[in-house]
């Protein structure tokens, strides 16, 4: 035994455990399932909800086993009469605080306090009630907080401090008077979030969810006169089947286009085909910027960071008002999406525009106040009527009583319906940068980008910043002023590794030309949209199933698209065009930090 | 504020000269010094009453230089007010304490942790520390007070939650292990004692650890201020020598019509008339020294209810049992009281309140138990009727 080993006894099971290792940990090691509320493998340990108590023998209290680093000789008991009568106790006093009508709750069937109140058999009668008045806070376009539901376990507030540096929510008052809210107690609409939706998938509860828009596409789908699109987003088809009873990781984006189409949508197109759109723009954009300063010798903001996820871009308006013009001026792929259907589809469908009801099937909670950004409206009219999670769309998949599982699998509709692989990667942190620099190493050289079948590995996985180098040699003539040149990237995700990034550049001192910026962990297949749970094991199976996507796909540049060619062909012009500038890019504005 | 003393014997007497104390204390070697103190018995005055030698020789032991004592002077629990009388009569003592745990320890940096409530005594203990940081120049020791004052939360009387409160957070006990002497204030060991810890160490050396064991059972040695309060013709601070039994204190502070004596503040026990004989103040009850005295007069529902609201506001609310609890315990006996409720929902209560006791994250949520449970079954038709 070494020192850096601890060897105690769980349920008579004796299990030798790194120093420092929880007593739940210790327990899982031998297959000895804790009930835990409070704990999440993502955040810092809280012990507050006092689920996961067990027996110290010995020790006259019992001990959170979360909480508790195992120590030499330690004998535990997880199950003892003591323990279990405890635990429920513990559990009795949680369902008293807590609004119990379950069959009308969002989180029905996928409530972890429910589920351990039915498995414990809690009885909701043994104590009073003492469930607070509240209202629901439904002032966001993102995000609903219903206090009514909470169990202040407090995963929401480590999650908004530890994960995004944002801390948009924090524990107020005391005693019985304690709850999770805001600055000044602001609704959500006015206090510095940015709608990324990361405390919804922390929450074991329905306390907070994201605000519902699927009654109004229903509505929609049912008025003949409309002509209801949606476009469904890379990371969707990969988390999409949690939601109907598959494992993490198993691709449905054919099903999902045969019951989407089933629903009632009239088109169901490719969020990817405008992430390919992305790549022409950003990438033109980049190399517009990397020739001004370096052949022009302009002062150009570089490095250049997406602009695909909208709570990082409302993070950066927040926090770093004075950096915006490092942010590229795209829309992100929703947006583009939006512009696109109410102008170029219209016209090609013949359909007005006013008639079209334009929907993203997004893995995000920040996308519906992206679609509601008052400045998205380039076609005339607000280019995307709403956003919907995977969840959502889950949950109207249940609802039109489709048997998901035997559906055929369906093709996206043609015209925006066809994409390539570097739209599907999107969908994973790093995946954007892969996706610009296969295309922009093409335009530059007029090769392939030198990794084994175009796979840019050391950018992708769940590393909190990569980085890499790529040598640009050989350009073509156009680019000669690029010769030689070492193209600097970083990947950041999760907003406190954005705030390392952003830091970087405040003080001068970023070695970057090109940064990509996710707001959630893992990119989007880690969204606040997705499927509940997510941690770090279903997200790495949702990225797995991202890159077997994409080496599915007959085609893995963007600029191969022939649907991308179309575009500029009849309707765009070129990238960063007169027309494209109008409707696929943006402008930032400045935000409080407070 | 005047507070009607009767004894002044150690911890107030004004015929030592402290410093003459802290000089002879000194002498000893730093290790000597808490061997010292270990010998005497002195265990911390604030309410676990753990032993104060022990914990000054875990901190000392511990790595490293960046170390901190910390006096708890966030006197909360309801019906304690000795700290406010050493704080205001004797300051030197207990910053003399202080000095002398620096010495045994070499931790250079202290803090005294004022309850909020007690800002008025700023400017007066300031005009004390500064004139102790002059003296203790003489003696060679490297230390410096500062002081920090708190903003109103019982909870923040707990050690960690004082020291959450101290780092600019929340008022919120940790979880423990680790405890402050490994891992305190700004992360580093800490050394947290309670006011009259640090003034009873200056008796420990005045009197000798040995004599100072002399003092009390064997259990609790020394002497203890005693905050009397209540149906008392003579409430106040007292000094006690440790092991009066309930009997012989509520002849010399009660009024006559002693009907029960809650021993060591709401957190405590509450002692019925059939109970005086057999207990003992500081034995197996807190060692805070808030002693409420109550007599015929008064409905032990309406001390209960008063404790109850007490607690359920007080709590942080963080941890389940504590938060909830304390909620469901006031309520349920509302809802026994006016019927609602059987009165068997009393046992389940009791019930509840054990579960507090074991599954809360610090001691608040966990001591509830004590005054519950012993007013609970010794006053059972009060609560009922």
């Amino acid at each position: 035994m070494t020192n850096n080993n601890i060897t105690l006894t769980i349920d008579g099971t004796t299990v030798t455990v790194e120093k420092g290792t929880s007593v739940l940990d210790a327990a899982k090691k031998v297959d000895i399932k804790i009930p835990t509320l409070c704990h999440h493998e993502d955040l810092c340990v809280a012990g507050n909800c006092r689920v996961c108590v067990v027996e110290e023998i010995g020790k006259k209290t019992l001990t959170a086993s979360c909480a508790t680093p195992a120590t030499e000789g330690m004998n535990i008991l997880t199950s003892s009469p003591k323990v279990r009568r405890a635990r429920k106790d513990v559990m009795a006093l949680l369902v008293s605080e807590h609004n119990t009508q379950c069959t009308t709750c969002y989180r029905n069937r996928n409530c972890e306090l429910q589920t351990l109140a039915s498995e414990y058999n809690v009885d909701n009668n043994i104590y009073l009630s003492v469930l607070k008045d509240s209202t629901i806070d439904k002032s966001s376009w993102s995000i609903e907080k219903d206090d009514s539901k909470c169990i202040r376990c407090q995963r929401c507030v480590r999650t908004c401090a530890e994960i995004q540096h944002v801390n948009a929510l924090s524990v107020t008052e005391k005693g019985r008077d304690m709850r999770v809210s805001t600055f000044m107690h602001f609704p959500l609409n006015e206090i510095v979030c940015t709608n990324c939706g990361q405390c919804i998938i922390h929450c074991p509860t329905g306390a907070l969810t994201e605000r519902r828009y699927y009654d109004d596409i229903w509505e929609a789908i049912d008025n003949p006169e409309k002509h209801v699109v949606i476009n469904t987003a890379p990371s969707v088809r990969v988390a999409l089947g949690e939601m109907l009873g598959y494992e993490p990781g198993k691709i449905v984006t054919g099903k999902m286009v045969t019951a989407l189409k089933k629903i009632g949508f009239d088109s169901v197109l490719d969020t990817d085909f405008t992430a390919d759109l992305t790549i022409m723009e950003e990438g033109s954009e980049l190399l517009d910027r990397l020739k001004r300063a370096l052949v022009d010798k302009e002062q150009v903001a570089l490095p250049m960071i997406t602009s695909c996820s909208p709570g990082w871009v409302k993070f950066i308006e927040h926090m770093y008002p004075e950096h915006l013009e490092h942010l590229s001026s795209c829309k992100s792929p929703q947006q583009m999406f939006g512009a696109v259907v109410k102008t170029y589809y219209a016209e090609k469908k013949g359909i007005d525009p006013k008639n079209i009801v334009c929907v993203a099937g997004m893995p995000c909670a920040a996308k519906k106040y992206e679609a509601n950004r008052p400045e998205m409206r380039d076609s005339g009219y607000q280019d995307v009527d709403a956003g919907l999670t995977t969840r959502e769309i889950g949950h109207m998949i249940k609802q039109s009583g489709l048997k998901f599982e035997d559906l055929e699998d369906g093709e996206f509709d043609s015209h925006m319906g066809v994409s390539t692989g570097a739209g599907v990667i999107f969908g994973a942190t790093g995946g954007v940068m892969e996706a610009a620099l296969r295309t922009a190493y093409f335009i530059i050289t007029g090769r392939p980008v030198p990794f084994k079948n175009l796979n840019i590995l050391p950018v992708r996985g769940l590393e909190s910043i990569k980085e890499a180098t790529v040598k640009l040699e050989n350009c073509l003539p156009e680019y000669k002023f690029l010769e030689g040149v070492e193209l600097k990237v970083a990947i950041a995700h999760g907003l406190t590794n954005a705030r390392v990034i952003m830091d970087q550049i405040v003080d001068g001192k970023s070695p970057y030309h090109f940064i990509e910026i996710m707001a959630c962990p893992g990119g989007c297949i880690g969204g606040g949209g997705q499927p509940i749970p997510t941690t770090d094991e279903v997200r790495k199976k949702r990225m797995d199933a991202i890159y077997e996507e994409d080496m599915g796909k007959p085609i893995r540049m963007s600029h191969e698209n022939p649907n991308i060619a179309q575009i500029y062909k009849e309707f765009l012009e070129k990238p960063l065009g007169e027309k494209s500038h109008h409707l696929l890019h943006t402008k930032y504005r400045k935000r409080k930090r407070y | 504020m005047n507070t009607n003393i009767n004894k002044l014997e150690y911890i107030f007497s004004k015929d030592c000269d402290d410093n003459q104390v802290l000089a002879k204390a000194l002498s000893f070697s730093n290790d000597e010094v808490i061997e010292e103190l270990i010998k005497s018995g002195l265990r911390g005055r604030g309410g676990a009453g753990f032993p104060a030698g022990l914990k000054w020789k875990f901190t000392a032991t511990q790595p490293g230089d960046e170390k901190y004592i910390i006096c708890n002077a966030d006197e909360g629990e309801p019906g304690t007010f000795k700290d406010r009388e050493i704080l205001t009569q004797v300051p030197k003592k207990v910053l003399n304490g202080m000095a002398l745990c620096a010495y045994g320890t070499g931790i250079k940096k202290g803090y005294i942790y004022l309850r909020g409530e007690y800002k008025y005594l700023v400017s007066h203990l300031q005009k004390n520390i500064d004139e102790f940081h002059e003296e203790i120049k003489k003696y060679g020791i490297d230390f410096n007070i500062d002081i920090f004052l708190g903003s109103g939360a019982y909870v923040c009387g707990e050690e960690t939650a004082l020291i959450e409160s101290m780092e600019g957070k929340r008022g919120e006990p940790r979880n423990k292990p680790p405890y402050p002497n490994t891992v305190g204030y700004l992360g580093k060991p800490t050394i947290v004692n309670n006011v009259e810890t640090f003034a009873s160490t200056m008796i420990v050396f005045r009197l000798g650890a040995e004599n100072y064991k002399k003092l009390g059972t064997q259990d609790q040695h020394g002497s203890k201020l005693f905050s009397i309060s209540g149906d008392s013709p003579k409430e106040g601070v007292h000094e006690i020598e440790l092991g009066m039994s309930v009997e012989d204190f509520v002849r010399e502070f009660g009024d006559g019509d002693t009907k029960a004596v809650q021993v060591g503040g709401v957190s405590g026990f509450c002692i019925p008339r059939k109970g005086f004989k057999n207990a003992i103040i500081g034995e197996g009850n807190p060692t805070g020294g808030s002693t409420m005295i109550f007599n015929s007069s008064r409905s032990m529902y309406n001390v209960l209810h008063n404790f109850l609201d007490f607690f359920a506001e007080e709590s942080c609310g963080q941890c389940t049992p504590c938060r909830v609890g304390c909620q469901q315990l006031l309520k349920g006996i509302e809802a026994v009281k006016s019927g609602e409720k059987p009165k068997e929902y009393l046992d389940q209560l009791i019930k509840l309140s054990k579960t507090m006791q074991i599954t809360s994250k610090c001691g608040l949520g966990q001591s509830v138990t004590n005054s519950f449970t012993s007013i609970v079954e010794n006053f059972r038709e009060e609560m009922i009727y």
